[in-house]
């Protein structure tokens, strides 16, 4: 996925201004940032979302706004960062609907074989009959996460996914990224708020800041202590654990 | 798919199924001529009787339940807000406006059934897109305003058109279609409420659709649905339905607002899962009334409306109080959110 020149404005203020970046396919990219750095802007237009004022998106080698919009629900999914929560689905209603762009209304043995390991991935068994709307916070969002995985798509886009989630929870769901990147091959963006989980299950980091890119790289030229003070306006120590940077911010 | 939950889910809509079979059979004995079964086979006129208005009847009362807690449900959840329906989504309204200017401008001999179910169709149409064309331009979300914006857009509606029924002299004529009712149901003028039958087969064919633009924009393109197109193809599917019972049977408010209220307390949102319940339930609901209607005051009958309100709103304050008591969890949720991400 290669994005060019990317503008997006809000009452004439650009929010996302002349952003460029190339995705590597097969890897697991963090977007990192302050709030209101447009991150989420930059993930709702690269998926479609939102619809973009100016540059170039092409996916897979041709322009995004060429995919059908069906075809392009099976390459790629987005966990956006805010949900609706009033429906009374349950959650194996909700996750089923990850196999939508495929079956339709029909699943077939195959797409609950698909729902059901979603389901066991994000530890949700003992919650599948339940009511979305009954759950906590990060129940929910797990439930939501085991959606976008049963959609199988090749690009993965996860907007705070570790959002609510408890400490287990969350260290699960980045081993869970880890290993559908690694083991199925799937590409993977991140939008995170915890630098060191991007710094330990990440391969390349991209820092947003005013709707700039700052700072896109490798974890190793991405996580030192002047370019994330310079982004975070924070002071920072860098650490080093298991060969691996680890940052402390105080 | 989920066996636990699929085989209680047949149970409820065998048992529903059940009990409006049996009711419908009461339904068709009921009335001013004595008849029983056995009429059926000696022929004559009682059998006449039968096909002309007690079958016809029975038929109208089927169609007009199923087809307006149905369109409610699907208004919705497409609207996603739980108090909206044909009555508070200015449907009901815009369709009785449809046949108000049928009566003044169309000549007598193009006042047919079928002009007025073509007129009361286009507006009750134009009257729920604007409605909801408005709501989403506005975007406030609370729960009690959108129906609350709806229905006063459907009174300055009723006030438009008693104005110009006023104007032309033809309150008479329109207050036929005012309160609800199925003494005029004869075979030869009900028929356009069947369209209410494919109607709903194509509801059920785009269920999922409906539920996926219900969980919002964002949503829907993900999974590759066409956000606009299901949102127009569903309000019109349900303003289709309320015209073509509007015509023929006239006004009968709350069905589509409780009955898909009440199923969805004991199963979900699921549209698929609830549909068929949904539509039993309503058609129950409206013969019940209408046996009612035709008892109380026997051998005269009430107006079924007049039924259908005062059992409409005491159902309607209890889905209220509930809503009230589960809105109060749902907002307490919503804040812990909020507080989440913005920490
Ligand atoms: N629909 C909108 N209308 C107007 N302004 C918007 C809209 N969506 C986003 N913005 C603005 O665009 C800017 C970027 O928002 P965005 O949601 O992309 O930030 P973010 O980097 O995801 O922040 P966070 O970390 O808080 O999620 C913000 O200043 C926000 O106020
Ligand atoms: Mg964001």
């Amino acid at each position: 996925m290669n994005v060019k020149e990317l503008i997006k404005k809000y009452d004439g203020k650009a929010v996302v201004d002349s952003v460029s970046f190339e995705i590597q396919k097969g890897k697991v990219t963090s977007l990192i940032g302050p709030n209101g750095a447009g991150k989420s802007t930059v993930m709702g237009m690269i998926s479609r979302l939102v619809a973009k004022d100016a540059g170039i998106i092409s996916f897979e080698d041709k322009d995004l706004s060429e995919w059908k919009s069906r075809e392009l629900a099976k390459r790629l999914a987005i966990l956006t960062q805010h949900n609706n929560v009033q429906m009374k689905l349950t959650v194996k209603e909700l996750v089923a609907f990850g196999r939508f762009p495929y079956s339709g209304s029909r699943l077939t043995a195959e797409d609950n074989a698909i729902i059901a390991k979603a389901i066991d991935y994000m530890e949700l068994g003992e919650f599948e009959d339940r009511y979305i709307d009954e759950l906590s916070g990060g129940q929910r969002q797990r439930a939501y996460i085991a959606m976008v995985i049963a959609q199988d798509t090749e690009y993965i886009l996860l907007d705070e996914p570790t959002n609510n989630l408890d400490i287990y929870h969350a260290t699960n769901m980045m081993k869970i990224v880890r290993r559908l990147c690694d083991e199925l091959g799937k590409t993977v963006i991140l939008v995170l708020h915890e630098i060191n989980y991007a710094a330990f299950y990440s391969d390349y980091i991209c820092a947003f800041v005013d709707g700039k890119v700052a700072k896109y790289g490798t974890v190793n030229e991405v996580m030192n202590k002047e370019t994330l003070s310079k982004i975070y306006n924070v002071d920072f120590q860098i650490m080093e654990i298991d060969g691996k940077p680890l940052s402390i911010y105080y | 798919m989920f066996r636990k939950i699929s085989s209680k889910s047949w149970f409820s809509t065998a048992i529903l199924a059940g009990v409006l079979f049996i009711f419908s059979v009461v339904s068709l004995f009921v009335g001013v001529i004595d008849m029983n079964f056995g009429d059926l086979f000696s022929g004559g006129e009682k059998l006449e009787l039968f096909f002309i208005t007690r079958l016809p009847r029975l038929l109208a009362i089927l169609c007009t339940g199923t087809g307006l807690s149905v369109a409610g449900l699907i208004m919705q959840q497409l609207c996603m807000n739980k108090f909206v329906s044909p009555s508070t989504g200015a449907t009901l309204s815009s369709a009785k406006f449809g046949i108000c200017l049928t009566l003044v401008f169309l000549p007598a001999s193009l006042t047919t059934i079928w002009t007025r179910a073509i007129f009361s169709f286009v507006f009750a149409i134009l009257g729920t897109w604007i409605f909801v064309w408005f709501v989403q331009r506005i975007q406030f979300k609370d729960t009690v305003m959108v129906p609350l914006v709806g229905i006063m857009f459907g009174n300055i509606i009723n006030g438009v058109t008693s104005f110009v029924a006023y104007k032309y002299e033809i309150t008479q004529a329109l207050s036929s279609w005012e309160t609800g009712h199925f003494s005029m149901v004869l075979r030869g003028r009900y028929e356009i409420v069947c369209l209410v039958v494919p109607l709903l087969i194509l509801a059920f064919i785009f269920a999922n659709h409906f539920n996926i633009v219900g969980m919002g924009k964002d949503f829907s393109q993900n999974l590759g649905v066409n956000y606009k197109f299901v949102l127009f193809l569903g309000l019109t599917i349900a303003a289709a339905i309320t015209a073509s019972i509007v015509v023929v049977v006239g006004e009968i408010s709350y069905i589509g607002l409780i009955i898909p209220n009440m199923i969805a307390m004991f199963k979900g949102d699921k549209i698929r899962g609830t549909l068929v319940d949904t539509a039993l339930a309503g058609a129950l609901f409206v013969l019940i009334c209408d046996i009612l209607a035709r008892i109380v005051i026997f051998p005269y009958e009430v107006a079924i409306q007049l039924i259908v309100g005062i059992f409409g709103s005491i159902l309607f304050l209890f889905i209220l109080f509930r809503k009230l008591k589960h809105g109060r969890k749902a907002i307490r949720l919503n804040k812990k959110e909020k507080g989440g991400e913005s920490a």
